[in-house]
């Protein structure tokens, strides 16, 4: 309805103020009884609009690599599913030129009671091509996913692993003007990952339009030429990829912050109260190639404690505890506080970490092992490297070689 | 202009995929497989056979009743596999339709597709049977063609229209279901027309107002034998009479497509 060919020929979509409004009936409406009972009583109808998206305007140009950011629930795969046509908007326009194919979800269609052969024609079908076209391409697919051997075998009887390759395997043969691509590639191991990245370096190569709908900041960065921000159904940010994913990573920050001056997260925090955490920052807060990286934190006592045992410990954004410390390894002995006093505490760590984010976290306990003040995520901070490898931690690594003499 | 043969072709590619996959999953697994589109209706016209012809001997005196009640049967299945499969087409795929944007009608007439060819096989044993029984075969069995098309028609206007009103009103299948049992006697299949017509010509012409019934009659009369009355030589001056149920037909698939193409740009937030 709304979908018209581009008149202007840079742009490859063009979004014109577009609102998305989803009814939502409180009780869902659609037996006859509640049509029939709700006849009776039209006043007490229930149904709630939730506004998924508000005046979303941005054009797109041709060739051009567009990021679409947001935290989950923000309305970015909303405003993704109007640009591959699935929704219609309530209001606006969207126009598109040229050949789009969504990748919403890899391996639309499959079917698993068919064999890895037949799946290969019907998904691919579904993104557009016919049998004659599949069939060139179905060695190269086949290839590509390694999986020669099974492919007379039923869907159902494949690994998810293999399945993911398949259909992704037979996306990347799609020949389109523009792609959607949802975060389907988060999925997967890091073997698949490679691939995908390898199939945007190429598709950036080939100058293809694409939209890319993601979290991975550092992906945005790496492969988008610009980007909007979407936040809470509206567009708050639009620009470069650089300026865009600094906006995102800023809304997390301010957040956390936020969350450090309302303090007490209970199941994050816990103790006897005799000690409190007053402050927890990390100093600079987002780290680039500092040798060294503060966590500056401090202490309120609020009864008189014979001994503490101050420590830390750090968190990636994976969850996995990667190192940490405390007062009595560093041979610093806390006796004798008195109520009122305050102490500033400093841990400075070698910035070996990978580019990402981090958590840290803060104790304070009695030498009898009872937590006084324990608070896990207290305060976060960015990482960024400008090499980027698949490994925990990036230690600054000397390499020296030399060429003996020919033998 | 090439959008719109672009459009086109990706619905006949997906017609083309979806009707295959419906042929190779149907009776997947089955150890007869594809055999039960053809003994299902034969066991009922076996089963209908010994109730009304054997026992109760209805059908005495009318030239190659048995093959008619196989056509009728057969033709009976063909329209309400359509219409059955429609109703839950849409929200069944619903997986799909939430995540690609592609025209939905190919659902529903994928599934008439898949019909025709079940159609198409027990066409055949029937014609089989029909020489076996002794009918004669006159050029005038090409007119069945037209009649099945109607049916088509009449089927895939039904079909638009309950599939998309399904999506709304969960209801709809249980109401269709009634229906069709309805439509099951009133639409002349087990009993041949002349036990009706001998109570009340008038209630006969009514119910050969619905083009179920009338396909079947009159596919009857140019299939097996000329001797079966049909809503054309029982209106005798008021020939146009017999355009009704055509005219049914034809205004339930527009209605029926209208009613669908309106309701489908929300499918993908409904189903």
């Amino acid at each position: 309805m709304s979908k018209e060919e581009s008149t202007d020929a840079k742009y490859a979509i063009e979004v014109k103020g577009v609102y998305k409004d989803f009814l939502l009936p409180q009780e869902k409406n659609n037996s006859i009884k509640t049509k029939t009972t709700s006849i009776f009583r039209k006043k007490n109808k229930t149904v709630a609009t939730q506004n998924a998206l508000k005046d979303i305007s941005f054009k797109i140009k041709e060739g051009e690599f567009f990021g679409i950011v947001g935290r989950n629930g923000s309305g970015k795969s909303t405003l993704l599913k109007i640009l591959a046509g699935i929704y219609q908007p309530t209001e606006g326009s969207i126009s598109t030129k040229g050949k789009l194919v969504p990748f919403i979800e890899l391996g639309v269609g499959f079917n698993p009671e068919l064999t890895g052969r037949e799946n290969v024609y019907l998904n691919g079908a579904m993104l557009g091509f016919s049998k004659k076209e599949v069939d060139a391409q179905y060695d190269h697919i086949v290839k590509f996913a390694e999986l020669e051997p099974f492919m007379d075998q039923k869907l159902k009887n494949y690994s998810s692993g293999m399945q993911v390759r398949l259909a992704f395997s037979v996306a990347t043969t799609a020949k389109a003007d523009i792609l959607l691509v949802d975060e389907v590639l988060a999925v997967g191991d890091a073997d698949f990952q490679r691939k995908c990245f390898a199939y945007f370096r190429s598709l950036k190569k080939q100058k293809k339009t694409v939209v890319f709908v993601s979290h991975d900041m550092n992906a945005v960065r790496e492969y988008c030429d610009r980007a909007v921000l979407i936040e809470d159904s509206e567009l708050v940010e639009a620009g470069t990829s650089a300026k865009v994913a600094q906006a995102y990573s800023r809304m997390f920050m301010n957040e956390h912050q936020e969350d450090e001056n309302t303090d007490e997260k209970q199941a994050l925090r816990w103790g006897d109260g005799s000690l409190k955490y007053t402050q927890v920052k990390v100093s600079p807060s987002t780290v680039r190639n500092e040798d060294f990286i503060k966590i500056v934190t401090k202490v309120a006592i609020k009864n008189d404690i014979d001994g503490v045992i101050f420590g830390f410990s750090l968190k990636n954004s994976a969850d996995a505890l990667l190192f940490g410390s405390n007062s009595l390894m560093q041979d610093q002995k806390f006796e004798n506080l008195k109520k009122g006093q305050t102490l500033n505490i400093e841990w400075t760590i070698p910035n070996f970490l990978n580019d990402g984010e981090y958590l840290v976290n803060v104790t304070a306990e009695s030498l009898a092992a009872e937590p006084c003040d324990w608070w896990e995520d207290a305060a976060t901070f960015t990482v960024r490297k400008e090499t980027q490898t698949g490994f925990v931690v990036f230690p600054k690594i000397e390499l020296d070689a030399s060429y003996g003499k020919k033998a | 202009m090439s959008k719109i043969i672009n459009k086109y072709t990706y619905a006949i590619i997906l017609l083309k995929q979806l009707v295959k996959t419906d042929f190779k999953l149907r009776y997947q697994g089955s150890a007869l497989g594809y055999m039960w589109s053809l003994m299902r209706p034969l066991f009922l016209f076996l089963i209908m056979y010994f109730v009304f012809v054997y026992f109760l001997r209805i059908g005495e005196g009318v030239p190659h009743w048995p093959v008619q009640l196989l056509l009728g049967i057969i033709l009976w299945n063909f329209f309400a596999e359509i219409t059955n499969n429609s109703v839950t087409s849409i929200v069944g795929r619903g997986d799909l339709i939430r995540k690609l944007n592609f025209p939905k009608y190919v659902i529903v007439v994928s599934g008439a597709i898949s019909a025709l060819i079940n159609l198409a096989i027990n066409m055949v044993v029937l014609l089989i049977f029909a020489a076996f029984n002794g009918v004669e075969f006159r050029p005038e069995m090409l007119l069945s063609v037209f009649f099945i098309a109607e049916m088509l028609i009449f089927a895939l206007g039904l079909g638009f229209f309950l599939s998309a009103l399904f999506v709304k009103l969960r209801d709809i299948n249980y109401i269709w279901e009634i229906i069709m049992q309805g439509l099951f006697y009133g639409s002349i299949v087990v009993y041949p027309i002349t036990y009706i017509l001998s109570k009340s010509p008038e209630i006969t012409q009514i119910l050969l107002l619905n083009p179920a019934a009338q396909v079947i009659q009159d596919t009857r009369h140019v299939l097996v034998s000329s001797e079966t009355q049909t809503l054309f030589t029982l209106a005798g001056d008021k020939w146009y009479i017999a355009l009704i149920p055509i005219l049914i037909s034809i205004v339930t698939l527009v209605l029926g497509a209208l009613y669908f193409r309106r309701r489908s740009d929300s499918f993908a937030e409904d189903v």
